[in-house]
Order: structure tokens, then sequence, then C-alpha cells
């Protein structure tokens, strides 16, 4: 059993699994604060990558000038996507919110491959391309840098949430909507501010990863890749997406590092979440964190 | 009241029989056999492209109606259709070359082997709901379509499987006329079979469950069965729409039946209506159309002197896949009820026209 080999996979594994967390963070905020389920969550990030890319290498850009951009515009679609879209939504059955967001995601694909086409781009060197030494094990420099920015949004998630009025004014909302519209919160504002902030920061997640694979289309799939962290973590639980997201990471590199040493089933690291998935639907419905749906008659 | 040849303003049923006809008046049923035999003599007046069209109509249609009834009767979710559909092409062509039966025989089998397929991925469904259930029915989804890439005895893997035209009696069924035949019946029986399955106990069942789960369920109505009984009707549908898909191409490989296909599956039934079964046929015609006609429409705008850009032309399938997702959300925004809905309103405005009701 080759040990170093394995480590090295977690290690790869905690990494992408803080993206994946993040990602998830941000689906869980827009489903608790608005009752809506984001199947576009995937081409935030794309959207984001994209946009990013254009103003540095067609505006030619400084990076931080061209990230805030991104970032100023990413907010603004997600609030214009909000009010033209979705709040006509509210109330609609399940079903029918979730075709929404499908019919949103297929679009904004198509767009997105109209525009910038299928071939993947690379960005401008912004970090160091050399790798470091941790205990023995090599983790290259954008790693490093994305694990560092993974971590400051779920800080900032966190101060957010627990210290700002607006937070507060969110968790009210995700609370019970009624009673938080009745004590003077403008639930309208509130859904605005969920999917602008489920917006920048995707759009960020997509830029990070933009940075260290290249964009490209195979972006949209991380949308996807994020229903098993949720799902493992309970769907209204913030911190469940997290490590839901981190043990997905985990779980994809091992499945992978066993397939390629004892099974050789092939195509392990794609569909081993989705095994987990089915499993734990089957005996644990509501996730390992979410809250069990109990109804009064 | 399949007396009357029309209906009159307001409910004047009196017995349970009549409120439960397929065809409310004489003069429906009349049409809608009119209907059939004037498309039994398509292959006369209309050229291969529109029979190609019809028979693409015939299996879409047969797999949508098997979603509307999980989906618009039942009230599920399922994401993965297009894979149960792809399961039912794959297991039709394999039992006929590995096993060597007849292949009027295989699409029944290769239905029920779906069904199966789709109860295992059903079972959670007998417990979650909504969201949850949309996102075990992806699962599926990607489970399946990685099985089809990967099991070689199974699907010829990436390379694909053959399967044979369908063949009677010593006749083969291998021109897109005489295919025509095939599809038509095949469509006429799936939906009769789907309208007198919605007039029978589990049919009423599905409804209730749909409606309000716990009220069925506190009148005795087995909630796990007929969820699982709805994911297998489903899939039943689905594999039935598969095979005949295989055996009209010939030949199925795994590369098609993606989450797009389950998608393009949910937007057939949201387009047509939810929960019609008349519906259901106009959302496929709509979705099988929608993207001939933007084919049509971008070479006419070749043809003028202004229309001729490039960008429109070389992103055609772009476009294409853009106004799929597009007319998903303008529907869900202003015809929740899809076509089925807008069409009565049409019909009821011209019967009553100078009265508004």
């Amino acid at each position: 059993m080759n040990f170093e080999l394995l480590i090295q996979l977690i290690i790869n594994g905690l990494i992408v699994g803080l993206l994946y967390g993040v990602v998830g963070m941000c689906f869980v905020l827009v489903y608790k604060s608005t009752q809506i389920v984001n199947f576009a969550q995937g081409e935030f990030l794309l959207i984001g990558a994209w946009v990013c890319w254009a103003f540095l290498i067609y505006f030619e850009l400084p990076f931080f000038i061209g990230f805030l951009l991104t970032l100023a515009f990413m907010a603004l679609f997600g609030i214009l996507l909000q009010m033209i879209v979705l709040r006509p939504m509210i109330g609609e059955p399940i079903i029918s919110v979730i075709m929404v967001t499908i019919g949103l995601s297929i679009f904004f694909q198509a767009l997105m491959k109209w525009i910038f086409g299928v071939s993947p781009q690379s960005y401008p060197q912004v970090f160091d391309n050399q790798s470091i030494q941790i205990f023995g094990l090599n983790i290259e420099m954008a790693y490093l840098m994305s694990t560092v920015i993974a971590l400051i949004i779920m800080v900032a998630f966190y101060l957010f949430f627990k210290h700002s009025k607006y937070g507060l004014a969110m968790r009210a909302t995700a609370f019970d909507q009624q009673i938080a519209q009745s004590l003077g919160i403008s639930v309208k504002q509130v859904f605005a501010m969920s999917w602008a902030i489920a917006a920048t920061v995707s759009a960020t997640a997509g830029v990070v990863i933009g940075m260290v694979n290249g964009v490209s289309n195979s972006l949209a799939i991380m949308g996807i890749k994020v229903f098993p962290a949720v799902i493992l973590g309970g769907l209204d639980s913030i911190v469940g997406a997290i490590v839901g997201g981190l043990i997905i990471g985990v779980l994809e590199n091992v499945a992978e590092f066993f397939d390629s040493q004892y099974l050789h089933i092939g195509n392990m690291y794609d569909i081993a979440p989705f095994y987990v998935l089915l499993i734990i639907l089957w005996f644990k419905p509501y996730g390992l964190f979410g809250t069990k749906d109990i109804e009064r008659i | 009241m399949s007396s009357l040849s029309m209906r009159p303003c307001g409910d004047f049923r009196t017995s349970y029989k009549q409120d439960n006809t397929i065809f409310e008046t004489k003069t429906i049923r009349r049409m809608a056999i009119l209907g059939i035999a004037i498309l039994c003599g398509a292959p006369l007046y209309f050229d291969a492209y529109y029979l190609t069209l019809f028979i693409q109509i015939s299996y879409l249609g047969i797999a949508a109606l098997g979603l509307n009834i999980l989906v618009g009767y039942t009230g599920q979710i399922s994401l993965g259709h297009g894979a149960f559909f792809g399961f039912g092409a794959f297991a039709s062509a394999w039992l006929n070359i590995s096993f060597g039966i007849p292949v009027i025989l295989c699409i029944p089998i290769a239905g029920f082997m779906t069904m199966g397929v789709g109860m295992i991925f059903g079972l959670p469904a007998s417990r979650i709901k909504g969201l949850y259930l949309a996102i075990a029915t992806l699962a599926a989804q990607f489970i399946l379509e990685d099985f089809f890439a990967r099991a070689d005895w199974f699907s010829g893997g990436s390379a694909g499987s053959s399967a044979d035209p369908i063949s009677m009696f010593g006749f083969a069924f291998d021109t897109d006329e005489s295919f025509f035949y095939v599809a038509l019946f095949a469509l006429v029986f799936m939906y009769i079979w789907g309208c007198n399955l919605m007039r029978s106990r589990e049919g009423r069942a599905f409804i209730a469950v749909r409606d309000h789960y716990l009220s069925a369920e506190i009148m005795g109505i087995k909630l796990n069965k007929y969820r699982l009984l709805s994911f297998g009707v489903s899939s039943f549908y689905a594999g039935i729409g598969g095979a005949l898909y295989a055996h009209y191409l010939g030949y199925v490989s795994a590369e098609g039946f993606t989450l797009f296909m389950s998608v393009q599956f949910l937007a057939m039934i949201i387009i047509g209506g939810l929960g019609s079964i008349k519906g259901t046929l106009m959302g496929v015609v709509f979705m099988v159309f929608l993207p001939e006609v933007l084919t049509s429409g971008v070479d006419l705008m070749k043809e003028t002197e202004w229309g001729n850009i490039p960008m429109v032309i070389d992103g055609l399938s772009y476009i294409k896949e853009m106004a799929i997702g597009l007319v998903i959300i303008l529907f869900l925004i202003f015809e929740p009820d899809g076509m089925a809905h807008r069409w009565a309103q049409i019909k009821n405005y011209w019967k009553f026209y100078p009265f508004s009701y």
C-alpha cells in the first residue's frame, strides 16, 4: 500500500473539499433564506470565472481591479436574477422552482459556450507556480492560496451571520418568513441579498478554481458535485455543508486511490459520491445534520 | 353523457361513469378516431423528414407520458428519466442480441426490466420527497450513465450496441414508412393505457397522494406502495420508449442519455401541462418542433442580406440549448399550467364567444 500517495490524495481531497464546502454553503444559504433550490449554482462559478477572465484578458486590467469588478457584476447579476426570474416563483410548488433553476442552468451554460467557446482557457499568472514543502508533502502554491481564500470566506460567513445586523435579519428570515416580516425585516431585501452573496462567493470560488485548473465549461460540474455534499450534511445546515464538502472531497480521492490500486473499475472519482449519496438517502433521508421534516395535522 | 354530441354549459353529470369517460362527447371521440385514421395514411402524403419527426414524437411521447404520471399525477420528481429511457434502449438490444428473443417481445421485457431498475432507484422515494428525491434521482442518472459507459456485456461499452429492426411474420419494419405504423400503434396503445390507468383505483390513489399525501394516508392509501408503483409505471413507459428508439435507429450509443435528456423530458411535461395526458403530447410536439423551427428560421435569415451573421449561424446548436432553457423559464413564469390549460382557455373563449362564461 502506497501510504505517501494516499496521504497526498487525502490532502488534495481536503483542499478541493473546502471549495465544495464554500459552494455548498452558498447553496444552503439560498435554500435556507429563500426556500429555493438552486440548480444553477455551478453556472454562477462558470459565469464568474469567465467574466473575470474577460476582464483580465480583453480589458487587460490588473488582477485585483478585474476581480473586484467581477464581484460587483456578480452581485448585480444575482439580484437581477432574483428579481426577474425567481420572485414570481415564490409560493409555487417545489418542482416548478427546481425546474426554473434547471432552465437557468441550461440557458447560461449554453450562453457561456456560445460567447467564450468550448476550449479551456488559462488565467494569467497571479500566484507563483512553485510548490512548497509541508511535512514532506508537496503542496502547490495555488492550492494553498485557494485553501486560504476558502477559509477566509468561511470565517467571513461566520462573522457576518453572528455579528452583523443583516446577518441577523437573514437568520430571522430563514427561521420564519412571516414572523421576520412582521418584525420589520424587509424579506425582499433579504432574498436579494442572499442571492447576491451566493453569486459573489460562488464566483470567487470559480475564479480560484479557474486560476488553478484553467477556466472551461467543466466548472459547472461543481454545481452538481455540491449536491452529494449538501445532502450529506443536511440541506439546511451551513456547518453541515462544509463538513459534507470535506467528506466528499476526501471520498473522491480515496475512492480513486483504491480503484487505481486494487479494484480497477474506473471513473470512481466522479461516481463514488453519488453511490454514497444514494446509500445515505436510503438510511438517513434528511442527511447527517439536517432537521427532520415533522408535520402536524 | 357520451350520447350527447355537444357539451352543455355547466356540470350536469349525474353518474360516476359519466365523470370518468375518456371522451366527453361523441364528437370528441369521432374526431379522435378520425385523426388516427388520417394519421394512418400519413406515409402517403408526408415525406420522410416529417415521418422521422413523427416517430421521434411517438417514442419521446411515450417516455414523457411516463414522467407525467410520476410528476404530474403522483407529485414526485425524477431527474433520471433520460437514463431510464437509455436503460430501456440498451436492455432491448441486449435481450435481442444475447438471447435471440424476437424484437417484438424484447420491447415489453425491456420495459419491465426498466421498471425494476426504476423501482430500485425509487426506493428512497417512499420515504423522501421534493428536493431530496430530486437529488436521489440525479444520482440515479449519473450512476446509470456510468454503467452504460462501462458495462461492455450489457451496452457494448463506449462502442455502443446495435439493435435489429422489429420484424413480424417475416416482415421487417426497417423503413421510415413501415416503422411509422409501429410507432403510431405504440403511441395510441400506450396513451389509451395511460388514460385508463388514471381512471382506475391506482390512478386515483396517485392523484390523492399528489394532492395531499397526509390526507391520502389517513384515508388508507399506502403511501410507500403507490409512490413506488408510480416510479415503476413511469420507468416502464421510459423503457418502452427507449426500446422503440433503439430498434428504430438500429444503434444505441452511451452518449445520448445525459442529464440534458432528462431535463428535456421534464421540459416537455411542464410545457404541455403537468397532470394532463393530452398536454403531454402537446409538450412533446412543441419540444420536437422547437429545434427544427429554429434551424429553418436561421436558414431563412441566412438568405436575407442583413441576416448573415456568422455568430448566429455557427452558434446554432447553442441557441437551440438556450431556447430550451428559456422556454422552460418562460412557461413556468407565465403559464405554469402548460399548453393544455391555454388550449382549454382558447376553446372556452370560442365556445362562449359573446359572453365571458
